[in-house]
């Protein structure tokens, strides 16, 4: 405590010694904060709690300073106390984030709290997701060297944010990366790119458990390239460790791989995607007790596609990281301008598909069960793929401009959805979704966008029904009102109504929005880490602002 | 440790007003990567005319609104005005591969960066995308805005319009 009031000290002396002192200091200070404050009813039907607070409340601000190579910054966050359904660890007020960071042409320090990602992000991403409660930051030490264009060298030691505190293993990692046309100058102008990398990452932790001996360290590494020609683009890592029984893998001792291959061609109309990805046994964490979004080293992308219409975000996938094998492919296209098809301002058709399921595995001998404590786990056969469905996704989208005034946008998607997985209730649970936006600028700078959505379903909590309309005068006023109606929940007295709205005020880079109504209960997912939300019902206020 | 940090901030603060770097410009010297994979500094992005900066995700709807109706008016921008447009997309490695193949299959012409861990985004402060810069000449940021709506592209060409006047 008494450290942490002399920060902010030394903070408070430091601001007036930068303003006193404007005139002479080229640098710039930066920062941002928002406020997010909701009430709590209790409403029995929609499951939403009442708060003992009635009002909760998640902040922070950032403040940042940049001069030439040097920055330095420091985020305040003030959660009194956390909002429902984000960990009540996060509980309290402090300076939970500080670095220094000092580059010139070759090098870059940083000292403090970092992010960092390595290749893909699977053996190493720290990250924050305000709305996940996720922040798994990395206090300690960074280097990265550029000994010449073309190669750069990254190490790092440091432990994770875990809440208000640091987490217990310590991490170290080494990243590498070689980009061929930067440093052979007889390919700098060559139309193929060939770029490498490869990563270790270990993690210690002390080995406190009464009953198995468990691995220390726990060691990863992983290999990537990258070759692109003209539109065509190739890309892959691949990533291995050694066991690491934990509380995720149910503390078999079966080492982990994972493999990601991206490929796509794009021309002018035309982006064609394909990604393939094997993930077996690669959850990695820097405590081995951990579980939900806690202490996350690695980070799994998931092969499916994120949503932003409600109804599509109902039953989104979850990145498994026991196992699972799944592709996706989208292609886009835009029919032209004056074509046929294309009408007078062009349409734009997207299709998607992901695939995700188990991968396989069976017994090691007759004697231990699949995924036995203690034991090696199980068998899996590379190329094989497991029977279990996780998910399924096609959808069509087709987004048009009908004329000056109106622009409308209709997906229709059908999907799977392995509830059991994912949520650990229900069964695989196939939907219908459709959704209509139409968007009508009918005078300048005054539009009016509406939303028609619907979701079909025999299980779970049956059939969806979406309105929304919102009229927004740019560039400083929106006011939106929406309904999603459960018509179709199998319990009559749970077809239930969930009214919302909200009017904001925008100026610049300044932001206050109020809301007020019942929010279903769901699952928030950002890059396949996910939270629950609980139903809400009752007032929201939500502030932001960057300078 | 937090003592020493304290004590390190102060220390260079106080000290560090002495030495400046050769080229002045608002956007700090974190990496971005460009679409084919190399990795630049925000700090040399910007030639010698005014610039937008957009950040912007594919699972962004507004983002790619916005991006629509700039695509739909840049060639009467580019005959008005002599400037940079350019986007960031915060597309982390779920989707980062989305990018090269979602820009060219709308036919957008614009500058594309990938910030696939939003090192940049944090560093310039924008909370949500998305959420749009505009540098003048000298590289100085002279206006923001979060978020998007339709008829704020309206808004930016104001913006450009005295940007460009002086």
């Amino acid at each position: 405590m008494v450290k942490t009031k002399l920060i902010l000290a030394s903070v408070i002396i430091l601001f007036f010694s930068v303003s006193s002192r404007a005139q002479e200091i080229p640098g710039r200070i930066s920062g941002n904060f928002q406020l997010d404050a909701q009430t709590y009813k209790a409403d029995t039907l929609i499951g939403a709690r009442a708060a003992p607070e009635k009002l909760l409340l998640n902040s922070y601000a950032n403040i940042r300073y940049d001069q030439g190579g040097f920055s330095a910054g420091l985020r305040f966050e003030a959660n009194l106390n956390t909002l429902q359904g984000i960990d009540p660890a996060f509980d309290g007020v402090g300076i939970p984030y500080y670095f220094i960071r000092y580059r010139t042409e070759d090098l870059d320090f940083t000292v403090g709290d970092f992010y960092e990602q390595f290749g893909s992000g699977i053996l190493l991403r720290t990250w924050e997701d305000k709305f996940l409660g996720v922040d798994n930051a990395i206090r300690g030490f960074r280097i990265r060297y550029t000994p010449k264009p073309g190669i750069q060298i990254t190490g790092l030691i440091g432990k994770q944010r875990h809440f208000w505190e640091l987490g217990e293993g310590i991490v170290r990692g080494l990243d590498g990366n070689i980009s061929l046309n930067e440093l052979l100058p007889s390919l700098q102008t060559s139309a193929t790119r060939l770029a490498f990398g490869g990563s270790f990452v270990s993690k210690y932790q002390a080995d406190g458990d009464p009953l198995y001996i468990l691995p220390e360290n726990v060691g990863a590494w992983a290999y990537r390239f990258n070759l692109s020609r003209g539109g065509f683009q190739l890309e892959s890592e691949y990533s291995t460790k050694i066991n690491d029984p934990s509380a995720d893998n149910n503390f078999i001792y079966k080492p982990g791989n994972a493999i990601l291959v991206n490929a796509s061609y794009a021309t002018s109309g035309l982006g064609v995607n394909l990604s393939i990805k094997r993930v077996d046994n690669m959850s990695f964490r820097s405590d081995r007790n951990q579980n939900l979004n806690k202490l996350m080293l690695g980070y799994l992308p998931p092969n499916s596609k994120s949503y932003t219409y409600s109804l599509m975000t109902l039953y989104p996938y979850a990145s498994q990281a026991n196992g699972e094998i799944g592709i996706q492919t989208e292609i886009s296209y835009r029919m032209k301008s004056g074509s046929l098809l294309g009408g007078k301002y062009g349409t734009q058709i997207t299709l998607n598909a992901s695939l995700v399921n188990d991968i396989d595995k069976s017994a090691i001998n007759d004697s231990i069960s699949i995924g036995a404590p203690g034991s090696l786990g199980y068998k899996s056969d590379f190329f094989k793929i497991g029977d279990d469905k996780f998910y399924r996704d096609i959808n069509v989208e087709i987004a048009r401009k009908l004329s000056k005034k109106w622009k409308a946008n209709i997906i229709y998607q059908y999907l799977n959805y392995n509830q059991l997985v994912m949520e650990g209730k229900g069964g695989l649970l196939s939907a219908n979704i459709a959704v209509l936006e139409l968007t009508w600028k009918f005078k300048s700078r005054n539009t009016i966008r509406m939303e028609a959505q619907g979701l079909w379903t025999k299980e779970d909590r049956g059939n969806w029904a979406m309105l929304l309309a919102e009229y927004t005068i740019s560039p400083h006023w929106f006011i939106s009102v929406s309904d999603q109606y459960n018509y179709g929940h199998p319990e009559e007295v749970k077809r239930i109504h969930y009214l919302y709205g909200s009017v904001g005020y925008i100026k610049e880079a300044t932001r206050i929005q109020l809301s007020y109504g019942k929010q279903r209960e769901g699952i928030l997912c950002v890059g396949g880490v996910c939270r629950n939300v609980p139903a809400m019902n009752g007032f929201s206020l939500s502030i932001s602002s960057t300078f | 440790m937090k003592y020493f940090i304290a004590v390190c901030l102060v220390f260079t603060f106080n000290v560090l007003p002495g030495f400046s770097q050769s080229k002045k410009t608002d956007l700090p010297g974190i990496d971005i990567k460009t679409l084919d994979g190399k990795w630049v500094s925000a700090k040399t992005i910007q030639k010698d005319k005014p610039m937008v900066i957009s950040f912007w995700a594919t699972w962004c709807k507004p983002c790619v609104r916005e991006l629509d109706a700039i695509r739909d008016v840049l060639p009467d921008w580019n005959d008005e005005f002599d400037f940079q447009m350019v986007t960031v997309s915060v597309d982390d490695s779920r989707s980062e591969h989305r990018v090269a193949p979602f820009v060219k299959a709308r036919e957008w012409n614009y500058e594309f960066y990938l910030d696939p861990n939003s090192e940049l985004k944090r560093a310039l402060n924008a909370p949500t995308v998305p959420h749009t810069f505009l540098y003048n000449k000298k590289g100085k940021l002279v206006w923001q805005h979060s978020g998007f709506t339709e008829g704020d592209e309206d808004e930016l060409y104001e913006k450009l319009l005295e940007v460009t006047k002086k």
